[in-house]
């Protein structure tokens, strides 16, 4: 366990809501409630989610935008609220990430160039001539030619767009890339080059990811474990592939059969939620899904179920599975 | 019988800076709707798919233009419609569902007040008629209490609601065909599947037809019946649904469909070479020669044209794949 | 793996670039631009182009002195009417004020004092508010809150009535013009400044720069200004003409640029009865002056707005 490039242990944030500068806060919303879950070296772990379940904002905590209100993250087996400021920028040299927008995390004043540069700079002392040549290596690495960095964003397509804002995140030796919604944006015919491209990096370079997307095969194809998410907690981790083949928790099965069929005949389990997610604002008590599940007993409405392994590798919050 | 919508070579241009430059959004397309049926049209964007559902309604921006082409709605031909005579049509026999229902109603009128303006327009109930016609809309997209529910206002309900309503709206002027362009692009799956589930009992119910636009093909295997596919401002291929999916005839769609990952099987995906086209500058001969694997010089001067190789559909392609190699 | 060759693409895109600055140019308002170089170059030609001094009575000839004053030999002869009109004379075109000066050469000397105040009024205004409203907009909290508290209070004041106070408290005299204007006209800055800064800051390429661990001075320097320039430079050429018409109304008032030196609102300003009394060319030259910049300035600066905006400019 302790092998592992990111160990993320029993994470929160709440934010306070309807407070004023002076007033105070009405309420809290739990955006993470307890979140565990490790990444190992050049390994992707996949996070899926609907809107609102608190994805982005474990992904915020990850990039140390947010601080979180408890729990740990450990780095390299380091806890990075214990760093120093020196520590915490090579932290942030080493893990980066790239949004689900390439047109809007590119800077339309600047050339591909200075871009590409712009963390290298931040984090190492190179000459203008190391700067460019290490440039020009990224670009190739992510198959554009070297002169694209004289270009400016604005001349480059959705997809090519995407390969600069992936060059970006690996200019700074980069051990971790968060990938939030990295092919969401781009057009059909374009996101299997940029997930193959993802794939090749993490093979030549060794490089983890955590993958965030609410598209479950796209996900399950990238990564090799899969965290599903429902209301700031993990409902069910584990081996992609087994999980695809036999999801157990109520609302991973509804995903799966919610996520559209790969050709017309294909049968699914139709389990239809009835409802909507919930507010965080006010989450149900006990399990937070047992309102929309079709499974629900009454203990679920009493009883929190914890995240316990169910095989080996395979962890799931739910009653259904755990021995009463 | 002739279908309920028939378009004909339709050809959309758009105009920019003095005629120096023309966009060619939609350039020779046709296809039928039969009555009660779901047809799809998918592609990517700028492909010309939305600028096809905006020339069908007359609703192109002002540098739009329908260059030439006919679209018939149960015999009448709607290019030689006047925009008053198309206001009594918009609504009432075509009705549209836009790409962002949420941002598609009026924060300033209660759900009551939406719902019934098609039903007083078109079908001119008015007072107890008009309020039985709103609570049977909201029934029959299944909004709960829908007494209470209709004095509310949108920003009181919650985003799947509000789907619906949109839903209620597009069918309160009783059309027979609606246009739904990728109306569910910004949901999560499961309140995307209660949506796509919805509008196909609303179908099952009144027997009207559909036009789905996407970019999704799970979308088109859930939903539709029939589909064309888009390229460059043409309908590449044309087919019934299990055709398209079993029996890739163009290499675009075969393509397409390689490039999606599918649930559960870690196969390599296949990348299609080079980018969109731009519509205003688009190649020589076939539009996808440049991305195409089987190109031959033929397909670099000289533009395909339709053909249907048996019966089923049609492909624009010099080279359409064969079935056995489809299967293969 | 695959290399994407972007050469072509990037062929086309110079190619397109290429085609869009013609099609910028064909769009330019030809009109005013002509007439802003007409008066940046008169402005900056005046000492050549002036047939007679700024400060200087025209000497007059004997027929002059003798239809005016009935001796042939006198200082000068006032308000000699342009040359078209009764009694006009060629050597003066537009006529000469109160002193004998000539107006058209004080209009080409009032060129450079009208436009050097309009312009660094309105650049070293639009230097406060920029600075201001970036840090309000992305420092956010206290700073915040206090820039733009003073910002809306600054806006409610009166410009004009300020300007007036400045003045009494400065006295008068071109520098002193400058810095009242830029002290009015920071907070017109500053406000669209903050908004736009608003925006920019949640775009995903400042959050990308903030997870790299880039200082903020340099996210200010680098991200924020470069994508504020648009709407900076479309507030200045718009403020200009508003300067102009400030200084004009400060020297009208008697508080502007100090006489003798000739500024077109302060050439208005001294022939304030003219008009009445049928000197109708010594109110309506400079009249028209500041109007055919102000317009310009106007026009050139919706331009700008259009041009600089990717959106808007690519329709």
């Amino acid at each position: 366990m302790d092998s592992s490039l990111l160990a993320v242990r029993d994470l929160r944030k709440h934010f306070p809501v309807g407070g004023s500068l002076f007033g105070k806060a009405r309420g809290v919303v739990k955006a993470v409630d307890g979140v565990s879950f490790t990444i190992g070296s050049g390994e992707t772990l996949g996070l899926v989610g609907e809107s609102g379940c608190g994805k982005t904002t474990t992904s915020k905590l990850v990039l140390a935008a947010e601080e979180p209100t408890a729990g740990t993250i450990e780095f390299e087996g380091r806890n990075i609220a214990d760093l120093s400021r020196a520590d915490l920028q090579d932290y942030r040299a080493k893990v980066q990430v790239v949004f689900q927008d390439p047109y809007s995390s590119l800077s339309p004043r600047m050339r591909v160039g200075d871009i590409i540069a712009e963390p290298i700079k931040a984090h190492e002392a190179l000459s203008a001539a190391e700067v460019r040549g290490r440039v020009t290596e990224l670009l190739e690495l992510v198959g554009l030619r070297p002169d694209a960095a004289r270009l400016f964003p604005h001349e480059f397509s959705g997809g090519q767009r995407q390969r600069l804002a992936i060059a970006r995140a690996l200019s700074t030796r980069t051990r971790l890339v968060v990938l939030d919604e990295p092919v969401s944006a781009l057009d059909v015919s374009i996101r299997a080059h940029i997930i193959t491209l993802l794939e090749e990096l993490q093979q030549r370079l060794g490089v983890s990811y955590l993958f965030i997307a609410h598209d479950l095969a796209a996900v399950a194809h990238v990564s090799q474990r899969t965290a599903v998410m429902y209301l700031g907690k993990l409902v069910e981790v584990g081996d992609s592939l087994e999980l695809c083949a036999g999801p157990l928790h109520p609302y991973t099965k509804a995903l799966f059969a919610a996520s559209l069929p790969s050709h017309p005949d294909e049968s699914r389990e139709e389990i239809v939620l009835s409802g909507e997610v919930p507010s965080a604002l006010s989450p149900p008590r006990g399990c937070s899904f047992h309102p929309r599940c079709p499974f629900a007993m009454p203990r679920c409405s009493e009883q929190e179920p914890r995240l316990l392994e169910a095989s080996p590798g395979r962890r799931v919050a739910c009653h259904l599975y755990s021995a009463s | 019988m002739a279908p309920l919508l028939r378009v004909s070579d339709l050809r959309a241009h758009y105009v920019g800076f003095g005629g120096t430059r023309v966009v060619k959004a939609v350039d020779g397309v046709s296809f039928s709707v039969e009555a009660g049926e779901t047809f799809g049209l998918v592609g990517e964007s700028g492909c010309g798919k939305t600028t096809t559902c905006h020339a069908i309604v007359r609703l192109l921006s002002p540098s739009g233009r329908i260059v030439s082409g006919r679209i018939e709605l149960e015999g009448e031909d709607l290019v030689k419609k006047s925009q008053a005579e198309m206001r009594r049509i918009r609504g009432r026999r075509i009705a549209t569902i836009l790409q962002d229902p949420m941002a598609s109603l009026d924060p300033l009128f209660s759900i009551y007040d939406q719902v019934a303006e098609p039903a007083y327009y078109h079908r001119s109930l008015r007072g107890r008629s008009l309020r039985q016609r709103v609570m049977e809309l909201l029934a029959a997209v299944r909004i709960p209490s829908p007494e209470r529910r209709m004095k509310d206002f949108p920003h009181q309900l919650s985003g799947g609601m509000r789907q619906r309503i949109v839903g209620a709206i597009a069918q309160a002027g009783g059309p027979r065909l609606i246009i739904a362009d990728e109306p569910t692009t910004n949901l999560d799956v499961t309140i995307q599947l209660q949506y796509l589930n919805l509008l196909k009992d609303l179908q099952r119910a009144t027997g009207v037809a559909l036009i789905f636009v996407t970019h999704n093909l799970g979308i088109v295997a859930k939903m539709c019946d029939r589909v064309g596919v888009m390229y460059a401002g043409k309908i590449v291929e044309m087919q019934s649904v299990r055709g398209l999916f079993y029996r890739a005839r163009h290499p675009y769609t075969k393509a397409l469909l390689d490039s999606i990952p599918k649930l559960g099987v870690r196969q390599p995906l296949y990348g299609i070479p080079g980018q969109p086209p731009d519509l205003s500058a688009l190649p020589a001969g076939c539009a996808f020669h440049p991305r195409c694997q089987r190109a031959t010089d033929r397909c670099r001067v000289e533009e395909p044209r339709q053909h249907s190789p048996n019966g089923d559909g049609h492909v624009r392609c010099w080279l359409p794949i064969e079935e056995a190699a489809a299967r293969g | 793996m695959a290399t994407i060759p972007i050469g072509a693409d990037r062929t086309i895109a110079t190619r397109r670039a290429a085609r869009r600055g013609l099609r910028a140019l064909r769009q330019a308002p030809l009109i005013p631009l002509a007439i802003l170089a007409v008066l940046v170059s008169v402005a900056i030609l005046a000492p050549v182009l002036a047939p007679h001094g700024r400060l200087d009575p025209v000497k007059p000839t004997q027929e002059q002195c003798l239809a005016k004053y009935g001796t042939p030999d006198c200082p000068y002869v006032d308000n000699v009417p342009p040359f078209w009109s009764r009694g006009g004379r060629l050597e003066t075109p537009l006529g000469t004020d109160f002193l004998g000066r000539d107006v058209l050469s004080r209009l080409m000397y009032g060129a450079r004092i009208s436009l050097i105040v309009a312009l660094t009024g309105a650049l070293f205004a639009g230097a406060i508010g920029t600075v201001l409203g970036v840090l309000a907009g992305y420092m956010g909290r206290w700073w915040d809150e206090i820039i733009m508290r003073i910002t809306d209070a600054w806006l409610t004041l009166p410009s004009l009535v300020f300007a007036i106070l400045l003045s009494s408290v400065r006295g008068p005299g071109l520098w002193n013009v400058v810095l009242i204007l830029a002290l009015v006209f920071w907070s017109r800055y500053s406000r669209a400044v903050r908004g736009e800064v608003l925006s920019i800051r949640e775009r995903d390429f400042v959050k990308l720069a903030e997870i790299s661990g880039i200082g903020k001075l340099t996210i200010i320097w680098r991200h924020l200004i470069p994508n504020v320039m648009n709407t900076v430079v479309v507030l200045f050429s718009l403020q200009v003409g508003v300067a102009v018409i400030i200084e004009a109304s400060l020297s009208f008032l008697g508080v502007g640029v100090p006489p003798p030196e000739p500024s077109w609102g302060l050439m208005m300003a001294q022939e304030r009865e003219s008009l009445m009394e049928g000197r109708w060319w010594l109110e309506i030259f400079p009249g028209t002056c500041v109007t055919l910049l102000v317009l310009s300035a106007n026009m050139l600066g919706d331009w700008l707005r259009v041009r600089l905006d990717p959106q808007l400019r690519n329709r």
